[in-house]
């Protein structure tokens, strides 16, 4: 099979990209990911890439399997190093596009080729040296040892050698009194800096200051240079003609394929460098089974990836959680204390679908994963809090919306939607909208402080926060399959407080007591 | 070339690390009177005698006897080392003339300097030079004659010749020959000054036997731009052999900078010995003994800080304490004995710097390390505080002194009763002592003296501070068993005139 694209094995991009402004970004904390995984990598324009999941298996483990090549960490230096090198080629020719001596440019123009021909031989003469698995690198491979020995590579790659090696055996002398300039070839003079040096050495008590200024080398010529440089091409005549000559000849010198491979392995490479820093904090990453007819999905010890990375930033300990669906469960319904993780634990649902359908891996030990068609997803947004009956109307609006649009294969999650009216209307709301998602068959999470809604339906798990168990108000971030624990918080946080009956009762007789 | 008149086989670093105890060891010690008088207001000299006086412990007798030899060729001839000295100050005193690394900063402007201040230091060399042929029978130490034979030898006339012919060229008074390189871009690069031609006639024949072609332009004078690149050019050229001869005029003061700083210790001694000579008061090389048996003579011993404070000869003290580790010091109050315990603790100080002494005669142990641990008399007030603070100076002392250190104490453990002050004071010194430590203990706690006094006589030396039958004092120092009083009775009737009852 022809190698066509790194990203899609079949070289066709059929998926659909989400706007920017798509909900799910905000909610699920993905823009701050997409932001952070790209931030280095500005001028490859990976954000469309990060805006397109997948919804086939195969095209998934067609980048997982690179993924799981490129965790070779010499593999990945070396692709480092091809694209560092890659992108010295085009700053080289963009600079050339600037310039005005022709001698200047063609020096900048020939510095391209060469930098280009070394990344392509040195990281083919690598490629040849690793095992690879994935059919993406091993059809890459193929097709560059193929163009690496084709007989217009070579011409390209040894002509530029022979060219750079004529002008770096130039060598010329300038003799300036006055305003005046010779320009000569060099014929032997000494380097007289070397023999004032030995003559005072013996005055020598220790290291001295340094005066050698370090002086930029520029990339431009001034119009002195220039000049000097239309008399050193003059003196040196075959050089030079052979150099336009080169330059003529290899206009559009680079492969479309590889320089499409450059941008689009940058995909992988920046995901990558994003986890780096967890995994080596200890935080697990794995590869997703997926599923597409099955809806028993479950995750261990996944985690919200916008804030471990935040976390980890400030030195703070990340909590994992677990969760799975079996059987005929459908929708997670979570219920905890306020600040007790129940967003984040959404947040965590949604981002390992999200990232196992661009083919990434995902935060935990294990996963197993359904392949969506969409995620939708509606947070309660507390700016709209003013107006209380335009917001309850948006969301409801946003619910049809959802519902509306929503298949068989979509996920939703949805995060505290109705808490803008009457516990009563919110029970009666939410409970009307969990009926119309099990009818549509969706999988997804609820974050809800209705308790009731836990015990609904047999397609509904609840899950609750869980406290530490010497003291009932402590807070872990942990999540575990339980029945909503309602008044335990309530009480346990009172007590934090200060103001459970006996602590209040106490107080008041206290007090009383120096009043009598 | 290398100066070596502070060691045989290195060089001196005026910036080393100082012990840790420097300031209280100068403040116990008055180290600053003696500093005063070695430096008379230069505080160069100042300087590198402290540094000199606070690291002799570090010495073995060797590198003693060493300087020692050189200062008494100092001693006798001053004036010539006043003004080696003298040229080597006035030398450095060039740099800043010509701005070298103030002002300058493209390589341009560092070759000008760098010409001009090498003229001078050229000169200067020469200079030197005259006085080593002129003066150089006059000394015999191993140092100073070393010395002189190396400039001897390193400045021959030829020599000066040649540097001053590289200096000539340097002024690039006909232009500059450049080599160079392209670089990416085919941007010229390593841009090398080369050696000029020998001569007019050598660069003729360069020219008439050219076979490639050359070519000459010239920049138009109104082309503003072009006379800058051309600039630019120049100081790219001029790069790296301003840079060597920037260095090397660095390496030349350097070697003057070394020169001044040996030196200023040695201009310290003949300072110090010609105050002390219009004083009439003697001064001694002493014999500086290896660690080992203790070994501890002295006669008509003074403390010099003393002679130089009242600014007339002092009454010297002599003991014959060889094989004595502990020195015990009681007896009457002002008789002298912190002056004599300070004229101990300076005068092997001295000894140690390779200096002479001030007493009649001085034989001694080097030692490792000098710690004082004097009475403090201004916190009086906080007596609970102040015996922590005691105590807490002579841990940090007790965790810093190696076997073969001098620890001089003084009314040490007295800020608490004298029962729990002598217990403590005796089980320290014992350790001390049993570790090889020597220590020199001025004190009035009479048990504790008392106490060794009755089960160690023969290792301990006891001196008391003499006190004549009618009360006063002679501030000398006699053999003898530590009494129980100290006669602080006879101060107090001293200052209140009244009778004893």
């Amino acid at each position: 099979m022809e190698y066509r694209s790194i990203l899609f094995e079949t070289g066709e991009d059929t998926s659909e990209e989400l706007p920017k402004t798509c909900a799910l970004y905000s909610d699920l904390n993905l823009d701050r990911v997409i932001r952070d995984v790209t931030a280095g990598y500005r001028d490859y324009n990976l954000e469309p890439l990060y805006r397109k999941t997948l919804n086939s298996e195969a095209a998934i483990q067609y980048r997982q399997a690179v993924f799981k090549d490129l965790e070779d960490d010499n593999l990945f230096e070396q692709l480092k190093v091809f694209t560092q090198n890659m992108a010295d080629v085009r700053k080289y020719l963009s600079l050339a596009g600037k310039l005005d001596c022709k001698y200047n440019r063609e020096g900048w123009f020939l510095h391209a080729v060469d930098t280009y021909c070394r990344a392509v031989s040195e990281f083919a003469d690598h490629l040849t040296g690793v095992t690879l698995k994935s059919r993406g690198l091993l059809l890459f491979r193929n097709f560059l040892l193929i163009y690496i020995d084709s007989s217009d590579y070579k011409f390209l790659k040894e002509e530029a050698r022979q060219v750079k090696e004529e002008l770096a055996k130039v060598k010329y002398c300038l003799h300036i009194k006055g305003n005046r300039i010779t320009v000569r070839k060099y014929e032997g003079e000494t380097d007289y800096s070397t023999e004032v040096e030995k003559a005072f050495a013996k005055f020598k008590q220790g290291e001295v200051t340094d005066y050698l200024f370090r002086f930029s080398q520029d990339a431009g010529m001034n119009h002195l240079e220039a000049q000097i440089a239309a008399y050193v091409a003059k003196i040196y005549p075959e050089t030079f003609r052979r150099l336009a000559k080169f330059c003529e000849d290899n206009a559009g010198f680079q492969e479309d394929k590889i320089v499409a491979f450059d941008r689009e392995v940058q995909f992988y490479l920046a995901y990558l460098d994003y986890i780096a820093g967890m995994k080596q904090s200890g935080l697990n990453f794995c590869y997703p089974q997926l599923t597409s007819e099955n809806k028993e999905i479950s995750s261990r010890d996944g985690f919200d990836l916008a804030l471990a990375d935040k976390l980890l930033s400030d030195n703070s300990s990340v909590v994992c959680n677990d969760f799975y669906l079996t059987g005929e469960e459908r929708i997670i319904v979570v219920t905890g204390p306020n600040q007790g993780g129940k967003t984040t634990f959404a947040r965590t649902f949604g981002q390992l679908h999200y990232l196992a359908g661009l083919g990434c891996p995902v935060p935990g030990t294990e996963a197993q994963l359904f392949i969506f068609d969409r995620i939708y997803t509606h947070f309660e947004r507390e700016e709209n809090i003013q107006d209380l009956q335009g917001k309850l109307e948006n969301d409801l609006v946003r619910i049809k919306e959802i519902l509306s649009e929503a298949t068989s294969q979509s996920i939703i999650i949805l995060n505290e939607v109705f808490n803008s009216t009457t516990l009563q209307d919110e029970t009666f709301l939410s409970e009307k909208v969990v009926e119309e998602i099990i009818e549509l068959d969706l999988i997804g999470v609820i974050v809800t402080f209705v308790d009731e809604l836990a015990s609904k339906n047999n397609k509904i798990v609840s899950m609750a926060g869980v406290m530490e168990q010497s003291d009932f108000s402590a807070i872990t971030f942990k999540f575990a399959r339980k029945s909503p624990q309602g008044l335990a918080h309530a009480i346990s946080v009172a007590e934090k407080h200060g103001l459970t009956y006996e602590q209040v009762k106490e107080k008041i007789s206290n007090e009383g007591s120096f009043t009598i | 070339m290398k100066v070596r008149l502070l060691y045989e086989n290195r060089g001196f670093d005026p910036d080393q690390e100082l012990p840790w105890h420097k300031e209280v060891l100068a403040r116990d010690l008055e180290l600053n009177r003696l500093l005063e008088a070695m430096s008379r207001g230069d505080r160069f000299v100042e300087d590198v005698a402290r540094t000199v006086l606070l690291t002799g412990s570090e010495n073995d007798p060797a590198t003693m006897h060493y300087r020692q030899e050189i200062v008494k060729d100092c001693l006798a001839n001053p004036d010539v080392v006043r003004e080696i000295y003298n040229l080597a100050v006035d030398t450095l005193k060039a740099r800043k003339k010509h701005h070298l690394g103030i002002f300058t900063y493209y390589p341009s402007s560092v070759l000008s300097s760098a010409v001009g201040l090498m003229g001078l230091l050229i000169e200067m060399a020469g200079k030197l030079k005259n006085f080593a042929d002129k003066h150089g029978h006059r000394f015999e130490s191993r140092g100073i004659s070393n010395l002189f034979a190396l400039l001897k030898n390193e400045l021959a006339d030829d020599y000066f010749t040649e540097v001053q012919q590289h200096v000539k060229n340097l002024k690039l008074d006909n232009g500059l020959i450049i080599s160079a390189e392209l670089g990416r871009g085919n941007v010229g690069n390593n841009y090398t000054l080369c050696k000029p031609a020998a001569d007019k006639f050598d660069w003729m024949k360069r020219l008439i036997g050219r076979k490639d072609p050359a070519y000459t332009f010239q920049i138009h004078p109104r082309d503003q731009g072009g006379h800058q690149a051309l600039a630019e050019l120049r100081n790219r050229g001029v790069n790296t052999a301003a840079n060597a001869l920037a260095r090397s005029a660095e390496h030349i003061l350097d070697f003057f900078f070394t020169l001044k700083k040996e030196l200023a210790f040695y201009i310290g001694c003949i300072n110090l010995y010609e105050r002390l000579s219009n004083l009439k008061a003697p001064v001694a090389f002493p014999f500086p003994k290896p660690v080992g048996e203790n070994v501890l003579s002295f006669r008509e011993l003074y403390d010099v800080c003393l002679a130089l404070t009242v600014d007339e000869k002092v009454v010297g003290n002599s003991v014959s304490g060889d094989g004595k580790s502990l020195v015990l010091i009681t007896g009457a109050n002002q008789g002298g004995k912190t002056t004599f315990l300070r004229s101990l603790g300076l005068a092997q100080l001295m000894m140690e710097s390779g200096m002479y002494v001030p007493a009649v005669s001085y034989s001694s142990n080097v030692s490792s390390g000098i710690f004082t641990h004097f009475r403090r008399e201004e916190d009086a007030e906080m007596e609970s505080g102040k015996w922590d603070e005691e105590l807490g100076r002579m841990s940090d002392i007790v965790d810093s002194i190696e076997p073969g250190a001098i620890v001089l104490l003084n009314e040490s453990f007295a800020s608490t009763n004298e029962r729990e002050g002598s217990e403590i004071a005796r089980q320290v010194v014992t350790a001390m002592l049993e570790s090889g430590i020597r220590v020199f203990y001025v004190t009035h706690l009479y048990e504790m003296a008392n106490k060794f006094y009755l089960t160690n006589p023969a290792g301990v030396l006891f001196l008391r501070a003499e006190r004549k039958e009618d009360g006063s004092r002679t501030f000398k120092m006699i053999e003898g068993r530590p009494l129980q009083t100290s006669f602080g009775e006879d101060l107090y009737y001293k200052f209140f005139g009244r009778q004893k009852i």
